[in-house]
């Protein structure tokens, strides 16, 4: 991979990170925080995208800086387990199993549609 | 940017930058063949979680307010170095070549290991005294 492609891969990294804390702190404004909204937004629609983008057979540095820099970096897979832990935590255990759940679930349905949109287009 | 600190958002976009390229790192330089375990992710997922963990609850229970060190390590690293998109297209991607029990397995072992990670860096960093 050439140079410029990991200066793009840093760049669009640090913008996937601020769009995913911008949206956040908008979705939780709107639905508080009792439920991690915003994380669950996020990790789905992530999830659709980055199906888009492989059922478009998108490859080589154009799906590494699109896709796995910064659709990989705007969702995130620890911020999810840390607040499943912590509503469990706060003894809300159902609703850190349905965090879990239907994230996992919903990201998959996501990727999933996501993948045949872009394999039909 | 109107109600958000700018050097916040740096701080997340630093942080944010080095996760993603560690993060291309690991994946090409241990990259799975096709239809077998993805070891990358699920590392980096089980290891950032931990970090997430540590950096959260130090922060947060144990050290002096700091602006910077949460979004900067926590939303920008760490966010950005563990992934929810790639884990999905790579389980999509097991479930299309017929391994459904592999792709079963890797989404419950991250769940698992990941919380698992959670756990224990949480209950690590309470156990420690920190003589400040």
């Amino acid at each position: 991979m050439s140079d410029w492609v990991w200066v793009a891969v840093a760049a669009v990294g640090g913008i996937g990170a601020i769009g995913r804390f911008l949206l956040d702190s908008v979705i939780a404004e709107h639905a508080g925080r009792d439920f991690p909204y915003g994380t669950f937004t996020i990790n789905v629609s992530g999830a659709l995208v980055l199906g888009l983008l492989t059922g478009l057979a998108v490859e080589g540095s154009l799906l590494v800086i699109a896709g796995t820099a910064t659709i990989g970096s705007y969702t995130t897979f620890s911020t999810w387990m840390l607040e499943t832990h912590r509503l469990a935590e706060d003894t809300e255990v159902p609703r850190a199993l349905v965090n879990a759940t239907a994230s996992l679930l919903a990201g998959f349905g996501a990727a999933l549609v996501g993948h045949a949109i872009g394999a039909h287009a | 940017m109107p109600g958000f600190d700018r050097r916040e958002l740096a701080a997340i976009f630093a942080g944010g930058a080095v996760g993603a390229v560690l993060r291309v790192w690991l994946g090409r330089h241990f990259a799975s063949a096709e239809g077998s375990w993805p070891w990358a992710t699920f590392a980096i997922n089980v290891s950032g979680s931990f970090a997430l963990a540590y950096f959260a609850t130090r922060l947060q229970e144990r050290l002096p307010q700091s602006t910077y060190r949460r979004p900067l390590l926590g939303t920008g690293f760490c966010g950005a170095y563990t992934t929810f998109s790639t884990m999905q297209v790579e389980i999509l991607k097991l479930v299309e070549t017929h391994r459904y029990g592999l792709a079963a397995g890797y989404a419950c072992a991250s769940i698992s290991a990941g919380y698992a990670a959670i756990f224990l860096a949480t209950a690590i960093v309470r156990r420690t005294r920190v003589i400040a």
